[in-house]
């Protein structure tokens, strides 16, 4: 389920916190990254590795909305539109992602290219608007800096 | 003013050329200290948390007990998902060495064995430059044990969130630490006495803790000295919404608002008139356009304004803006985030926001402006923790000081009545 290097990770982690239930963020960020998403199987595996009961691992894994319990698109399009953003003219790259993406908010395109969501605000306000592609920010968004992003992620 | 906690250094991030900088210079000199000296110091500095509450830092240092037998720890809030707040951030990019050396120099007053820096699971690429610049700490021995030829040994941990406002929160970031959905607990027990893992805790703002090395190396009564007497120090600003240059000024506490938005902001785009301001972060209570004179970024004067510093995330709005629309989408916000244990925020949450929607939407309807008040009134103290204050505020200012906005969209004539006249 998890790489050897991932493992030896667990292993350095474990001197850092007294409990092994602490490291149940840890261990799912591990396992997101390695396979895209958290399946039943493995929050099983994360249960059985840190010897905390299965129900607490689901109750993490439901509680955290950036833990995906379902496969998502290659491509997860996270658009903030909280206030500063909203101010900044976030509705109108809304609108235009559901329209280039021929998908709307919290949903996966069918060739499982894109996923669109609505996210609060990222701590961006002062770029605002913004989106971000997995880690990568995109900041100070116009209608042809978001075709550009969105014309490169799909040459990739 | 001189800036202290984000320079314009080139490369600061790294250690060599923070310490070229006299970087962990204060840290040295707090080792040569009594840890009671250096609690001494933070506390007669006037230091007051960046986080929101603008508590005291020094005298949160003197909760924790001295004679136990537990290890203690210190907790780093760098959850920053307040929205209109961008300031950690900065730090983690630009100087994450001076947060270091803050929370090392904590962790010595306080005898800590551990701290952990929980940062919010979206800044997964600030948090990968805080690890660079601990693991670069460790191998020049200012973190680990027997630090700097001392009997002093520490550590610092980073733990990475996943994406949960609450987190910020806290109690709730302690359980997230913990391993474990973020639920606030209920407090007494306080964290001092019952924290982490039922140790003692204290938890301090990214920003707090950055300040700490500037009042050792300089001494309290220098640093006391800078902006607003009873709010001392250096204060990252937010500004964002509708102003020609929003980002992070680091300015001296007391500064106008008016100065902030026209001076270093750049005034507002088309030269507009400001409707209305969030002085400190989605959650603190908005302010009027033409009540804004006087006002100044420290929490004496902010609170005399009928408002609060926050997190000092300034959010602008000019004439044209639907305030129906930003109410509507604030209290969207908290809906979202309410972690549900408590009957009167999770209720009350949704209950605002399906009222405000119908505002947004101009079908507002009479004696919904009072339901909305009695709602926000009901939530506000009968919490957990303040997100439930946190959601009621923006309602309830906004109601006092915008009434008209709301009765403008109240529909008078009830749909199906209209229907029939129309009929």
């Amino acid at each position: 389920m998890l790489s050897e290097k991932n493992l030896h990770k667990i292993e350095e982690l474990k001197k850092s916190y007294p409990t092994s239930q602490a490291l149940v963020l840890p261990v799912l960020w591990m396992i997101q990254e390695e396979h895209g998403y958290i399946s039943e199987e493995s929050m099983k595996y994360s249960a059985q590795l840190l010897d905390v009961p299965f129900g607490h691992v689901l109750g993490v894994v439901t509680f955290y909305t950036m833990f995906h319990s379902k496969p998502i698109g290659k491509n997860h399009i996270e658009v903030c539109t909280n206030v500063s953003c909203m101010l900044r003219g976030s509705e109108k790259i809304v609108e235009l992602l559901e329209k280039r993406l021929g998908i709307g908010l919290g949903e996966t395109s069918k060739d499982k290219k894109w996923t669109l969501s609505e996210v609060e605000c990222m701590g961006s306000c002062g770029t605002a608007p913004m989106l971000a592609v997995g880690e990568e920010y995109h900041e100070n968004l116009t209608p042809e800096k978001l075709e550009k992003i969105l014309s490169d992620l799909e040459l990739k | 003013m001189q800036k202290l906690i984000l320079p314009n250094i080139p490369g600061l991030h790294t250690i060599d050329v923070y310490e070229s900088q006299g970087g962990y210079k204060a840290f040295r000199k707090a080792l040569g200290m009594k840890p009671e000296e250096v609690t001494d110091e933070v506390k007669k500095s006037g230091l007051r948390g960046r986080g929101g509450a603008c508590f005291p830092t020094g005298l949160k240092w003197t909760f924790m007990p001295k004679q136990t037998t537990k290890p203690k720890y210190i907790c780093v809030n760098g959850d920053e998902s307040e929205p209109g707040t961008f300031k950690d951030r900065q730090i983690f990019e630009f100087n994450p060495h001076l947060l270091i050396e803050g929370t090392l120099i904590g962790a010595y007053a306080m005898g800590v064995t551990t701290s952990f820096i929980y940062v919010r699971g979206e800044y997964g690429k600030w948090i990968r430059l805080l690890e660079k610049a601990i693991a670069d700490a460790y191998a020049k021995g200012y973190i680990g044990t027997s630090i700097l030829g001392s009997t002093f040994s520490t550590n610092i941990v980073v733990h990475k969130g996943a994406g949960a406002y609450i987190c910020g929160e806290e109690s709730s970031l302690m359980n997230s630490i913990e391993g474990m959905r973020g639920y606030p607990r209920v407090r007494p027990p306080f964290p001092a006495q019952f924290g982490l893992w039922g140790c003692p805790t204290t938890i301090n703002n990214v920003e707090t803790m950055c300040n700490v090395p500037l009042i050792i190396d300089h001494g309290w009564e220098w640093y006391s000295k800078i902006g607003a007497p009873k709010h001392p120090g250096p204060i990252l600003v937010g500004i964002s919404g509708h102003v020609n240059k929003p980002g992070v000024y680091e300015l001296p506490t007391g500064v106008p608002l008016l100065e902030i938005i026209y001076k270093h902001a750049g005034g507002v785009p088309g030269d507009k008139k400001i409707k209305a301001v969030i002085p400190g972060g989605s959650s603190t209570m908005i302010m009027r356009g033409d009540q804004l004179e006087g006002a100044c970024m420290d929490a004496e004067s902010l609170k005399a304004a009928g408002s609060s510093v926050g997190t000092a995330g300034l959010i602008v709005m000019d004439e044209d803006t639907d305030l129906m629309k930003v109410i509507a989408r604030i209290s969207m916000f908290y809906y979202h985030e309410s972690c549900g244990q408590c009957t009167p925020c999770r209720e009350g949450t949704g209950w605002l926001w399906k009222i405000l929607k119908r505002f947004e939407k101009g079908e507002g309807r009479a004696g919904d402006v009072d339901l909305l008040m009695d709602i926000a009134n009901n939530i506000e103290g009968n919490t957990i923790c303040a997100l439930g204050d946190a959601a009621a505020w923006p309602v309830q200012s906004m109601i006092r000081r915008f009434r008209d906005e709301f009765e403008k969209r109240v529909k008078t004539v009830p749909p199906r009545m209209e229907q029939e006249a129309a009929a």
